[in-house]
């Protein structure tokens, strides 16, 4: 139809928050990037000036997006975030003002996946403190590292059988593990034992993998009573969200001897890490990095420009995540 | 009848220790210094049945030689590299080794170590350690494993076990063995150069031999090449190691991650400087379940053999 034509992609305005290496080497070429770092007004006069027009919000870093936020950008109708949780976007806002929302879907869930299984055997196998210990000069010195635990065989209990976690039992069964998990109902179609609680979770297994998204309702699901009936032999892996765990709680029962070891890759005041954790060697630390793979930045560019193509064209999102 | 004598090379476990000191009599080789070892086993050549030693010390021609009673080697590992078989064939003497019970171990450590060095765990965990994260931001991006064509040489019981791991990761498997495995879809092939040049994580799980020695050598590793990873749970001969060294430094290799090493407990301290390596000190078997049924194997072999039973995982 004449004077009806729709604008090419890359001309569409796309709203950023912070500078992403990835975002503006990736996406300059195919959408009018608004850059509010570049511009010496205060972000909420570049917001007015320049932004209250703008559709397509992208959030990296996790950028947190509240009502406050949303009221700055009055006619975004789409954000797309770099993150497969969406903890740090205010869902029934968005829902309320009608603003879709898209996430990462399963393109990280196998580098996740990846990552716990790896987090888990370097705990139970030592393989991080014995690789600073040789490299110490300690091995002719004071001989063969302790010995670890072995895997095969063990109970593992998945916290959220998600597009991680379902990915975690899988590779775990590979290795002799027996499956159970919690999550916030019952799959129909998996083999494993599904535990309503996760304190009977816990006392039945020998290490936790938590994989769920972090909600108000599963704030601190790993608590004192969690870990004191996981017991001391048990290993707790993170690689969902720092306050999925009371992490001081965690720190008491590391020191005390109260559960054996732990795998962490998120913890509750990102970047800092609670000093207590930097002197246990049974303890895992790692900067929130269980997804951060070369392979998977290709697909992700790939995922958010199909969002935001789908989205202009006024298709359905292809990741989209509601309240 | 005369309590068996057993000669113990190294102190390798305590449980172990304590049940043959119990059972037998005992003769730990390792409180006599080096240079006078020689004279130890002589001087208890006539009480000496028994021999039971591990990865590091076992049974050379020198050590079989200096005890003529000597009836059966029962080593604490499933390598018999520090075996000297045939000179045993020769004797008659008996061997045995610790065959299934660590296959899971060492395989699961094989998975492990392919996932540290590629996903970089070790250098993340320092990296927070030294507050590197708080002053310097994310860590940077690592390699994914899941996918990756996984290559195998030696497809024994530990390979099949690591072939299985690397499976559920959705990794490809193709294998180098003395001969093709009948019973397996796995791609075969036989030239080793082959494999390194059609896989990305090379991983060495064959017995070491004269045929074996340094199967991993320079050209092996140039092939494998900057994005390719060699992980070595075999032993630190199948692997030459200053090419190793050199390959890693000068980024002909893409990473390593090594559980074994020619003179443990020795490591080429140029590795101790590269991120793109995991250090293992020949931990494969290293779990307390593991060790306890090794050692739980050796004291059963040693028991059917003074009970003229048969013997549960005869090598000779």
């Amino acid at each position: 139809m004449a004077g009806d034509e729709r604008r090419p992609p890359e001309l569409r305005p796309l709203l950023l928050l912070r500078p992403s290496p990835l975002a503006l080497s990736c996406l300059s070429t195919r959408f009018h990037l608004l850059k509010p770092w570049d511009s010496p007004l205060p972000l909420p006069a570049f917001l007015s000036a320049h932004a209250a027009a703008v559709e397509a919000l992208l959030i990296t870093g996790l950028i947190p997006v509240t009502a406050d936020t949303l009221d700055s950008l009055p006619s975004v109708r789409c954000i797309v975030t770099t993150s497969a949780g969406v903890n740090h976007i205010d869902l029934s806002e968005c829902a309320r003002r009608g603003v879709v929302v898209a996430n990462t879907g399963t393109v990280f869930s196998e580098d996740g996946a990846d990552y716990a299984v790896g987090l888990l055997i370097d705990v139970l196998r030592r393989v991080s403190a014995a690789d600073q210990y040789v490299r110490r000069g300690l091995w002719p010195i004071t001989g063969d590292y302790p010995l670890g635990s072995k895997l095969g065989g063990k109970r593992v209990g998945i916290i959220g059988l998600g597009n991680i976690g379902s990915r975690v039992a899988k590779r775990l069964e590979a290795f002799g593990c027996t499956i159970s998990y919690n999550s916030r109902t019952k799959k129909p179609s998996v083999p494993y034992k599904y535990y309503p609680n996760v304190c009977d979770l816990a006392a039945d297994s020998d290490a936790l993998v938590v994989s769920c998204s972090l909600t108000s309702k599963t704030h601190h699901i790993i608590n004192k009573d969690v870990l004191s009936a996981l017991g001391k032999q048990g290993i707790i892996i993170n690689v969902g969200r720092g306050e999925l765990i009371d992490e001081e709680e965690l720190i008491k029962c590391l020191m005390n001897g109260d559960i054996k070891g732990a795998g962490l890759d998120v913890f509750k005041n990102e970047p800092s890490v609670p000093e207590e954790f930097l002197s246990m060697n049974n303890v895992v630390l790692s900067p929130h990095s269980a997804v951060c793979t070369n392979e998977v930045s290709q697909d992700l560019i790939h995922l958010v420009i199909a969002n935001f193509e789908a989205f202009f064209s006024g298709r359905p999102l292809i990741t989209p995540v509601s309240a | 009848m005369e309590t068996l004598g057993v000669l113990l090379t190294v102190p390798m476990n305590q449980y172990l220790e304590e049940e043959l000191d119990s059972r037998y009599n005992l003769f730990r080789l390792w409180e006599t210094p080096p240079e006078s070892r020689l004279d130890f086993l002589r001087a208890h050549a006539g009480s000496i049945h028994a021999l039971v030693g591990d990865t590091n010390v076992v049974a050379d021609a020198e050590t079989i030689d200096a005890l003529p009673r000597l009836e059966i080697v029962s080593t604490f590992s499933v390598g018999l590299d520090k075996i000297d078989l045939h000179k045993c064939r020769e004797r008659g003497i008996r061997v045995t080794n610790t065959p299934d019970v660590l296959t899971d171990d060492v395989a699961d450590l094989a998975i492990g170590l392919a996932i540290a060095v590629l996903r970089r765990i070790p250098q993340a965990d320092r990296y927070v350690r030294c507050g590197s994260w708080k002053a310097k931001g994310n860590y940077q991006l690592t390699t994914k494993f899941s996918g990756k064509p996984v290559g195998i040489i030696g497809l024994g019981r530990i390979g099949m076990a690591v072939a299985k791991r690397a499976e559920a990761f959705g990794c490809s498997i193709s294998y180098h063995s003395r001969s093709e495995k009948p019973d397996t879809n796995y791609k075969y092939y036989s030239n080793v150069l082959d494999l390194a040049a059609n896989c990305q994580v090379l991983i060495v799980a064959c017995s070491l031999t004269p045929e074996t020695r340094h199967i991993v050598n320079r050209e092996v590793m140039d092939t494998l090449g900057p994005k390719g990873v060699l992980v070595n749970i075999g032993r630190g001969q199948h692997v030459d190691e200053p090419e190793l060294v050199k390959a890693l430094v000068e980024g002909r290799l893409g990473a390593a991650a090594i559980d074994v090493f020619e003179q443990e407990p020795l490591v080429p301290e140029e590795l101790f400087g590269l991120d793109n390596v995991v250090i293992s000190p020949h931990a494969g078997s290293d779990t307390l379940e593991t060790c306890k049924a090794m050692a739980d194997l050796v004291l059963q072999n040693l028991e059917a053999h003074s009970s003229s039973k048969p013997l549960l995982t005869p090598v000779l």
